[in-house]
């Protein structure tokens, strides 16, 4: 067939697969899934013009393509390079890779105040897993780190700046679904600070999206401020008919108390659709809500220590005949809760 | 004598108005080359000239023109990169301060050459005054019907037009510049796609520096092989240089490609040597961002070739002792300078200018300016030095735009072939500051020891 769009082959430490043109090597990646997926701070699908400024999805290009096969010669930002025919990624395969993406994991947190034992974010922030992963146990960095007062950008939104890795997916978020130009950059390099126009309340009906996209806690949502730690919250799928947007949103219980409204998230943090500040900020009762199911977490994440996997006992090293028997007690309790 | 192209006519009185220009020759190109020759013609001359951008990359002109994408119904645009603010150079504000009009000459052959309607001269903020001597020229230019509509009966309408800039060293990356010429935040774009394919507005443009552009004019008068006969193997014709630092005689100086950095520094027809009688310590070869070379090694390669001051020569030896020729901003440092003060203050600069767009450029040039302050100020740690030299490794080459490798490289080269001088200052830190470190064994010839 003529209209048939010719697919593009590429290989990703070793991994081939076939996309149609035009799709970035971190997409690719993405299709195959697993370890071989680069992390990425600032790109955002959903966000046009986002990525390329964290640096953590650098990967190397070891094969251009199949016309042109010369390596690329640095390392590209996987996010915004789209994929050649015959084209051959190295991502942790290469040893160079993996030094540059510790190099960047190190800067961005020797200005990042690591609070996390008081930040909402802890537990599903990108950058404490990103750390985990790549980072260094230690810090190379003797200096004051840089610190900023609390903004409240309106009344449900607050910005912590010392939190910020400057990513710009909120710029994105603010320019591409509230029309104005109100929050944007001010000042240059390590002095740069998100800022909305002369510290302006946002009050566009999707504003609350920034909460969402931000990958660290800069931009926490002042409703749930300091109202429990994420992972002592059960996130449960629900929807309801809402007039300005789709209304499909994940409500995070505790106990019987819906104490956040998030929008759904997929497996990379990003969220399918955006949703409206009344779904987010007012509709917190169950009453007002249709629930549909508990939320995919990925084993992985802390969240789902609240156990919505089939319980799989830790492997038992030793012989140990109580652990073992507390082993089958708790599997049999969590069989009940399926 | 060296030729003069561009400053030939230079010490003529009132060479900035248009009368005199002309009468000394000036728009001959534009005439020869709306009357005479089509568009693809002036390409080739450019071409053949070998010219190279003069602005630091050193990309062959012609090949960057030819890349133009010319997709129909689409407008093409010629951006002329007036931002000069490279540390050690000031050669476009002089060339725009006393010759406007080859700049403008320069902007007609090349919009020309390109099919450019409209133009811009993007100049840095802080050069106000040459923002004013541009535009006048650009009304004088426009009352002898060398601008605006069918100029000179060629039917080619060109419009050029000022544009100041807010001041950034980041919007001389030819992106960052687009971006602020289009009213927003001078961040550099992610390349791929290039200006040429998607620049301004979108559209096909071609950004190249006011000395490329000034040079155009004397390709078209002259021929691009009578050019191309100046100069080396590939780097071809004149190159404007400005010197400062400890020299008798700072300065912009004209030199034809090729000539011995040796003859430059100490020849009395161009810089007259180092000033009160001292010796030469260290020389930036090409504005801030390239490695400083300590005096042996910028006279002489490291195979003992002397070095010419050329794109190839310069950079013989690649990092580990060569430099390269940048936009031709030379500073030379005398015994009694601090290479370890003078790359806290390069990272100052860098840190300061720093878009804060891409992590290892926004954090990394920050930690490095802390840590050189520190060994600066008599606190630092000898383990700094190895740390300085991690933080600048993981910063080249990872950032989005050439400055994060502009920041990395001053540090690089200074660690490099200054290590002992770093040693010296964290190990006496009451003594360094006091006194510097001076010439040890970086002088050229060295000082017989007397026993």
């Amino acid at each position: 067939m003529a209209d048939e769009i010719q697919k593009f082959k590429v290989s990703i430490d070793g991994i081939t697969i076939e996309v149609d043109p035009g799709t970035t090597i971190l997409n690719a990646a993405r299709k195959i899934g697993g370890d071989i997926v680069p992390p990425a701070m600032c790109y955002y699908s959903k966000l046009e013009g986002s990525g390329g400024k964290c640096r953590t999805c650098l990967v190397k290009v070891s094969k251009g393509s199949e016309k042109d096969p010369r390596p690329m010669p640095k390392l590209v930002a996987s996010c915004r390079t789209t994929v050649m025919d015959g084209m051959e990624v190295m991502n942790i395969t290469s040893p160079e890779v993996l030094d540059a993406r510790k190099g960047v994991v190190e800067m961005l947190l020797i200005n990042h105040p690591l609070d996390c034992p008081v930040c909402d974010q802890a537990g599903e922030c990108k950058l404490q897993d990103l750390s985990y992963e790549h980072g260094t146990e230690q810090t190379r960095y003797e200096f004051e780190r840089r610190s900023f007062e609390r903004i409240d950008i309106g009344d449900k939104i607050q910005l912590h700046m010392n939190r910020c890795i400057l990513c710009y997916r909120c710029v994105y978020t603010a320019n591409q679904l509230t029309g104005k130009r109100e929050h944007g950059i001010i000042y240059r390099g390590d002095h740069a600070e998100i800022s909305t126009f002369i510290e302006n309340a946002l009050d566009n009906d999707f504003i609350g999206n920034v909460i969402d996209v931000c990958p660290v806690g800069a931009l926490t949502d002042k409703t749930f401020r300091f109202k429990n730690r994420v992972w002592f919250t059960k996130p449960v799928d629900a929807h309801r008919d809402c007039p300005s947007c789709s209304g499909k949103v994940t409500l995070w219980y505790k106990g019987t108390d819906v104490i956040r409204v998030t929008g759904r998230k997929d497996e990379y943090d990003e969220v399918d659709e955006f949703i409206c500040n009344t779904c987010r900020f007012e509709k917190k009762h169950t009453d007002d809500w249709v629930l549909e199911h508990p939320t995919d977490v990925s084993d992985q994440s802390v969240i789902a220590s609240n156990h919505y996997h089939a319980f799989n006992p830790p492997p038992v090293i030793k012989e140990d005949a109580q652990l073992k028997e507390a082993n089958i007690e708790q599997l049999a309790r969590s069989e009940k809760l399926k | 004598m060296g030729r003069k192209l561009l400053l030939e006519h230079i010490h003529v009185p009132g060479i900035n108005t248009l009368a005199v220009y002309r009468e000394k020759g000036g728009y001959r190109a534009v005439e020869k080359a709306l009357k005479t020759m089509s568009p693809d013609d002036v390409l080739e001359e450019v071409k053949k000239s070998g010219l190279r951008g003069r602005g630091g990359a050193g990309f062959p002109t012609g090949m960057k023109w030819s890349f133009l994408a010319k997709p129909e119904g689409v407008p093409r645009y010629l951006v002329c990169n007036g931002d000069e603010s490279e540390p050690g150079t000031f050669k476009d504000r002089f060339l725009m301060t006393h010759i406007p009009h080859a700049l403008i000459e320069g902007m007609i052959v090349s919009s020309y050459a390109l099919g450019a309607k409209t133009s811009y001269i993007y100049i840095r903020g802080e050069m106000m005054p040459q923002i004013r001597i541009i535009e006048n020229a650009i009304q004088e230019a426009k009352a002898a019907g060398l601008l605006g509509k069918n100029i000179l009966g060629s039917g080619y309408d060109l419009e050029i037009y000022v544009q100041p800039g807010g001041g950034a060293y980041i919007c001389g990356e030819e992106t960052a510049l687009l971006e602020s010429l289009e009213g927003k935040r001078g961040n550099p774009r992610i390349k791929p796609p290039f200006p040429a394919v998607a620049g301004l507005y979108g559209c096909p443009t071609v950004v190249n520096n006011v000395e490329s552009i000034a040079a155009v004019v004397p390709i078209v008068n002259d021929g691009g092989e009578e050019y191309a006969k100046i100069g080396i193997e590939r780097s071809t014709g004149t190159k404007l240089i400005s010197a400062s630092g400890n020299l008798v005689k700072p300065g912009v100086y004209e030199i034809e490609m090729g000539l011995p950095v040796e003859e430059f520094i100490y020849s009395d027809e161009y810089c007259g040597g180092i000033a009160n009688g001292k010796k030469l310590k260290a020389v930036v070869a090409g504005g801030s961002s390239v490695p400083i070379l300590p005096a042996n090694l910028i006279t002489k390669t490291i195979q003992g070739n002397p070095r010419l001051m050329t794109y190839e020569s310069l950079a013989d030896g690649g990092f580990v002792s060569g430099t390269a020729m940048g936009s031709g901003g030379f500073i030379a440092f005398d015994e009694d300078q601090c290479i370890v003060r003078n790359t806290w203050n390069y990272t100052r600069f860098y840190r300061h200018e720093s878009c804060g767009q891409c992590s290892p450029c926004r954090e990394g040039t920050g930690w490095m300016e802390k840590l050189l302050y520190r060994i600066e100020t008599g606190t630092g740690n000898l383990e700094d030095i190895d740390l300085l030299w991690d933080i600048q490794r993981r910063i080249e080459g990872n950032t989005i735009c050439p400055l994060g490798d502009a920041a990395a490289w001053p540090v690089a080269a200074a660690i490099r072939h200054f290590r002992d001088e770093f040693e010296w200052h964290i190990m006496n830190p009451q003594e360094a500051q006091t006194r510097n470190y001076g010439l040890a064994q970086y002088a050229d010839p060295l000082e017989p020891v007397v026993s």
